[in-house]
């Protein structure tokens, strides 16, 4: 059993990594679209074998309650994507947007992405995850300013320093870690070894470890696009290819949540440090409130559901902040179901932007009459991350507010406040996209396949309304770890 | 000894935090890259000493990549790079010299006291170095907050990085692993901002930031 989830394990990393070697030789490439959803499907086989066979951890990488659905998440929305972007793609080629040569380096870095990220999640060891993330930083960078336009390499600069900025802070923090935990676990790496590091972390000093978390809170907040320091996320959003932006919004953010995650649980093992709950739930707020007032004037398609990706970033960290097994739950079901919500909603995005020939939302009218099926799809997307029932994310957020107001009912005032302007902005702006006249526009019909999307939607509606036994036990479990 | 190790391992790290100093009222282009130039020198001995002081030999090896690479790649890199790019070789200082100063004057006085009293069990040696890669790290923000053109914002994002450096090695027999990550992450994001300064120049004809921010969604409506 021990062996196979080593394989799986080392699967998960060795795959991406050699097929993003191996993407950089490929020339032609519709080759290249296939091997990369041949790669991302690999290592979402990998990751299910994974939940089976679970291998023992050692200093540097670990599988454990908590990273096993998340490696499944973002193994499963990362093949959809790539799914989603060999159709993507083809449009851009025809249209003259992107040429091959792009291309080659285009999934060359789709793939070293998903190396980072799942080396992210699989990492037992603080520098290491650090160094996972700041690769899938840069890689990310790369692909923001793929279309070379000036719009997108401001996006890629912006996106660059202030993710750079994030990262720098978030190494001063680690070293503030590794030295809380020097005097009582000794030098070298099983100082930086997270397992080894929360068995003890209740002897570190409690200053070290506030100062510390300040940083890798702001450091991977960033990251996760927490508020003060969002201004990256909308840009990157809009002016990369829209694969990009699915799986920006879908996995990388959930990826830097789940740092700050990890090093919550170091908090909330110490008794004598700072309640960290908080500080999150602080930001998270302020994050909520500040993306629902933004969304109201947004006119790029992209960029509104960039604000609705910190919207809910803010809501997920708020939920994790009030901590507690039911907060926690409800944060762990919302990653979920923002995840592929998410994800489903920028496939649509991608194709609309495509037929229409525009990001702009004023020239996007009547799309559930030119193009019924993306149209549609877009509906239930934006209906289901609006938070209507009786999709999954109604459910998470009716948990969030339902926790939140038998614990701390004047917290819940700005929480449903923040929820509702977000839910009537998206569907005033969804209204005008999806019905009312079309304007005559270029209406080509598309030639995307548009399943990606509709399993996505599928899962999120399931879920929305039966959420299987074991499902619910296993969630019931990490929120319990997660204190 | 022991003092004399002491002491000199603080002068180093100090030394650090003045030149940081000396990169706030920089007005011209190639001063700014030969001052930074001096800081990864300085950086190179402070951690060459540590290096020696903590009997870690595989922190030469961080030494060496900060003296190679950043104390002499990289300003040479970004010299020709301001000569092809015919850049302007003076810098705009957004706010003045003075206000500068004193926001730097107070942040580090806010990192001793924030770093001494919450080190106190920490290695001696550890603690101080600490304050003083603080001080680096958040004068390096100031460098990047207050400037306007892309080359002042790598300068200081690197200041910034090099007072990273500083704060690792400080911590007594961090693993080599973190180290050389840093070492090629600076290696990784000199190609990034490479590529960057000529796409910006291909497009812009300027590594003025604010040039750039013109194409943000606001005010291209």
């Amino acid at each position: 059993m021990n062996g196979l989830g080593l394989v799986a394990m080392s699967t998960l990393l060795a795959v991406p990594a050699g097929a993003a070697l191996l993407l950089v030789i490929v020339t032609n490439y519709q080759r290249g679209a296939r091997l990369n959803v041949g790669a991302a499907l690999l290592t979402l086989l990998a990751a299910a074998v994974l939940l089976q066979a679970r291998p023992e951890g050692n200093l540097y990488l670990r599988v454990d309650d908590f990273n096993i659905y998340l490696i499944l998440l973002n193994n499963l929305v990362s093949f959809t994507t790539s799914l989603f972007s060999a159709s993507y793609i083809a449009h851009e080629l025809e249209t003259g947007r992107l040429t091959p040569a792009y291309l080659r380096f285009y999934h060359a870095t789709y793939q070293a992405l998903l190396f980072a990220m799942n080396l992210a999640l699989l990492a037992n060891n603080i520098g290491l995850l650090w160094v996972a993330i700041e690769l899938a930083t840069l890689v990310t960078v790369l692909m923001v300013g793929l279309y070379r336009t000036p719009a997108a390499l401001e996006a890629a600069w912006k996106y660059f320093i202030l993710g750079s900025l994030g990262i720098a802070l978030a190494l001063f923090g680690t070293i503030l870690v590794y030295l809380a935990a020097q005097p009582v676990i000794g030098q070298g790496l099983p100082a930086m070894a997270w397992d080894r590091l929360l068995a003890k972390a209740a002897e570190f000093e409690p200053a070290l470890l506030n100062l510390a978390f300040v940083f890798l809170l702001l450091g991977y907040g960033t990251k996760a696009g927490l508020v003060p320091l969002h201004a990256w996320l909308p840009d990157a959003h809009a002016e990369g290819p829209t694969p990009i932006s699915a799986v920006l919004s879908g996995l990388l953010l959930n990826v830097a949540l789940y740092a700050v995650l990890r090093f919550k649980m170091l908090m909330s093992a110490n008794p004598a440090a700072l309640a960290p709950g908080p500080l999150m739930a602080g930001l998270g707020l302020l994050s909520l409130l500040f993306a629902g007032l933004m969304l109201y004037r947004r006119g790029d398609i992209k960029r509104l559901f960039a604000y609705s990706s910190i919207e809910h970033m803010g809501i997920i960290t708020f939920a994790f902040g009030m901590g507690g097994p039911l907060a926690n739950f409800a944060g762990l079901l919302h990653m979920t179901m923002h995840s592929l919500t998410k994800s489903a909603i920028f496939f649509a995005v991608g194709h609309i932007s495509q037929v229409k020939g525009t990001q702009r939302i004023s020239t996007i009218r009547g799309l559930t009459v030119t193009h019924p099926a993306l149209g549609w799809g877009l509906v239930l997307g934006v209906v289901a991350i609006a938070g209507m029932p009786p999709f999954g994310v109604f459910m998470s957020e009716f948990l969030v507010v339902s926790s939140t107001f038998a614990r701390y009912p004047l917290l819940a005032v700005p929480l449903v406040l923040g929820l509702l302007l977000a839910f009537g902005t998206l569907l005033w702006r969804l209204n005008g996209m999806a019905f009312g006249h079309p304007d005559g526009g270029p209406a080509a019909p598309i030639k995307a396949s548009l399943w990606p999307m509709r399993i996505h939607l599928a899962l999120v509606l399931i879920a929305g309304i039966w959420l299987p036994e074991p499902l619910v036990a296993w969630f019931h479990h990490v929120a319990i770890l997660l204190g | 000894m022991r003092g004399l190790a002491f002491d000199i391992a603080h002068f180093l790290a100090g030394g650090m935090v003045l030149v940081s100093f000396m990169l706030l009222y920089q007005d011209r282009v190639y001063a700014l890259l030969n001052i930074f130039a001096l800081h990864a020198l300085v950086l190179a001995l402070a951690v060459g000493w540590q290096a020696h002081t903590q009997e870690a030999p595989h922190l030469y090896i961080t030494a060496a990549v900060a003296l190679i690479f950043k104390a002499i790649v990289i300003p040479v890199v970004l010299r020709r790079i301001v000569q092809q790019l015919g850049i302007h070789r003076t810098l705009e200082v957004v706010g003045g010299v003075g206000r500068d100063m004193l926001a730097g004057t107070g942040l580090v006085a806010l990192s001793i006291l924030v770093m001494l009293p919450v080190t106190q069990g920490a290695d001696p040696l550890a603690r101080e170095d600490l304050a003083f890669a603080l001080a680096v790290v958040l004068l390096g923000l100031l460098l990047m907050v207050n400037r306007h053109n892309a080359i002042s914002l790598v300068i200081g994002f690197m200041s910034l990085e090099n007072g990273l450096i500083l704060a690792a090695a400080g911590a007594r027999g961090m693993p080599l692993a973190v180290e050389i990550s840093v070492a090629f992450s600076i290696l990784i994001a000199l190609i990034v901002i490479g590529v960057f300064l000529f796409r910006i120049r291909e497009r812009f004809d300027s590594v003025d930031m604010q040039a750039m921010d013109a194409f943000r969604e606001g005010r291209r409506k």
